[in-house]
């Protein structure tokens, strides 16, 4: 990794304009809740707003000059996010949001399960996706629903087992029988890169050798690590890796899921249409190569054109700098939580393999009403299970509050944070 | 202050040391709520008892787990509805609903339906909140339902 610049924390802030307004009784906003979504710059917004001004077309369809510059700006912008990520255009699927992604990849198994067990062909390839009564998925205990119950679900239907690696105390997954847990029988093998509520990086390329070794399919949740840290996906081992464009400065409304070339060509469809197909007759149709088989219907093309702007945004600061800059400041935040009496941190409380979500939970205050003390201070966090709610089970809490940090977030956030969390102790009578 | 508004000391005394916390045996109807969106949960069970031909909301008791606006509203709803005529609590768990509405809408609380309820009044000017204070009084809801339904 090339040495980092420090962020200009303040130049940043300025192309944010939501950053600018107050709340609650004239606070100033601090953003602390990049981890359920990120806010937008302008450069962002106004690449929406020129597509919908000057080239709005339905992509793909049509010969008239906005059809194809609409066509143009959307598979450009796809051949500058994959490129973001070290991908190739062609192996970008876009999606709604990274849920849909992920549900995407569940429903492969599913429909080419229920393809080889009415004998019909499958794709090349497409057999890794068949599930047998007593295969095995694998997931971990700190998985955001969005990668643990479409599972669940593919798994009920076609009488497959879900299992799942676990916890350690700590927050860190624990590893020790994971020759037992990753076996024979394992189908898929499907976990979070980093966790959006415990922060923990996971060795996803140790797991990806597991899965390998048995020839499963190997998909990761990078929702939390991808808008973070530099991420090849080409070097990760994995088959498939769903992510969002709105927790990366994009827009809401688009998701992608990256594969394999191989991988997305043994994968069936599964919402069908418009757009995806080759041949269609009334007795049956044939389907387009991918990445287009996966995108059914109109696509959503200036969101697609938003996230292209989101990622050139994101290329000029250098993600070896952002990714520097929160890691410097979570280390900060990790310091003055531990400073505090009465906090404990749910996760790892060093800075060592973890990102900018850092959970935490104040002794004798429920999670809600210190979310709202913190609200009244103008601190913007996430409280609740964060879609994780096995994970807090692991823990024996309920909820938790969550601070996820982000490019234009800096330390005087934390100070404004730390102070709220204190003035939350005083208020509920738990500290002087 | 906007947090004293919703934090009105009657709430954060309930919270403190609430009221009818703790199971009662034996009952006629249990019931289990949760707020999906933040993981709170109530379990409460109710029993009904008569006076003639008029039901009446002879114990009400909860357990559960959550924010103080959850709990403070639980023990509030306890003291309120124990030894109602059902009619009378049910006209009361109405009226709490329509105090949580009252940001929005033009709306007069009935003080004596309400009773220490009252004190929610600045809840309902926080949407987010307002589900954890309807968790309890949906839950009795409920369960009145489900005995009546039954008898």
């Amino acid at each position: 990794m090339s040495e980092a610049h420090t962020l200009d924390v303040d130049r940043i802030r300025k192309d944010f304009p939501i950053l600018s307004r107050t709340v609650r009784d004239q606070k100033p906003l601090v953003y602390l809740d990049t981890g359920a979504t990120s806010q937008k710059p302008t450069v962002v917004l106004d690449a929406e707003r020129y597509f919908y001004e000057q080239t709005n077309a339905a992509v793909h369809r049509g010969a008239h000059q906005l059809a194809e510059e609409a066509t143009d700006a959307y598979e450009s912008a796809r051949a500058r996010i994959a490129g973001f990520v070290g991908g190739a255009a062609n192996d970008l699927v876009f999606t709604k949001n990274a849920t849909e992604s992920i549900n995407l990849a569940a429903y492969s198994f599913l429909n080419a399960t229920l393809k080889a067990r009415q004998g019909l062909v499958l794709n090349p390839g497409e057999d890794r996706f068949v599930l047998a009564p007593g295969d095995e998925v694998v997931v971990t205990e700190m998985e955001h629903h969005a990668n643990l119950i479409p599972w669940q679900e593919l798994c009920a239907k076609v009488g497959s087992v879900l299992r799942w690696i676990p916890l350690t105390d700590e927050g860190r997954l624990d590893l020790a029988d994971l020759d037992g847990i990753v076996n024979e029988r394992t189908k898929c093998v499907s976990i979070v890169h980093q966790s959006n509520i415990l922060g923990t990086i996971n060795d996803v390329a140790l797991i990806g050798e597991h899965a390998r070794r048995v020839d499963a399919v190997y998909v990761l949740d990078a929702c939390q690590s991808i808008p973070h840290m530099p991420v090849d996906v080409s070097t990760l081992g994995a088959d498939l890796v769903a992510w969002s464009g709105h927790k990366m400065l994009g827009p809401m409304g688009i998701g992608c899921l990256w594969g394999r070339t191989e991988t997305l060509l043994a994968m069936s469809p599964f919402i069908s249409g418009g757009s995806m197909i080759e041949t269609v007759t009334m007795m049956g149709s044939t389907f387009a190569k991918p990445p287009a088989r996966f995108e059914a219907g109109v696509p959503m093309a200036a969101q697609a054109v938003g996230l292209a702007a989101a990622v050139d945004y994101l290329n000029d600061l250098g993600m070896d700098n952002v990714y520097a800059h929160e890691r410097a400041l979570t280390g900060y935040t990790i310091d003055r939580l531990n400073e505090l009496p009465g906090i404990r941190i749910i996760g790892p409380a060093n800075n060592i393999e973890r990102g900018g979500c850092v959970s935490f939970v104040v002794d004798d205050v429920h999670s809600h009403d210190v979310g709202q003390v913190l609200d009244d201070h103008g601190v913007a966090v996430r409280v609740g299970h964060h879609c994780a709610a096995p994970t807090c089970r692991r823990f024996g809490v309920s909820s938790t509050v969550r601070a996820s940090l982000a490019i234009y977030n800096d330390e005087r956030d934390i100070d404004t944070m730390i102070t709220a969390i204190k003035d939350a102790q005083r208020f509920f009578g738990v500290r002087a | 202050m906007r947090l004293e508004d919703m934090y009105q000391e009657v709430i954060l005394d309930h919270y403190r040391a609430p009221h009818g916390k703790g199971l009662i045996e034996p009952f006629d109807a249990e019931v289990h709520h949760v707020n999906p969106t933040c993981g709170d949960e109530i379990t409460l069970r109710l029993v009904l008892g008569s006076d003639g031909s008029n039901p009446i909301v002879e114990s009400v008791s909860f357990d559960g787990q959550g924010c103080s606006i959850s709990q403070a509203s639980a023990s509030v709803m306890h003291d309120q509805v124990n030894g109602m005529s059902l009619s009378q609590a049910m006209a009361s768990v109405g009226a709490f609903s329509a105090l949580m509405r009252s940001a929005t809408e033009a709306i007069e609380p009935d003080e004596e339906l309400l009773g220490d309820a009252i004190a929610f009044e600045g809840v309902a000017k926080y949407p987010a909140r307002i589900k954890c204070a309807l968790l309890s009084w949906m839950a009795f809801k409920d369960a009145a339902a489900q005995v009546s339904a039954r008898r």
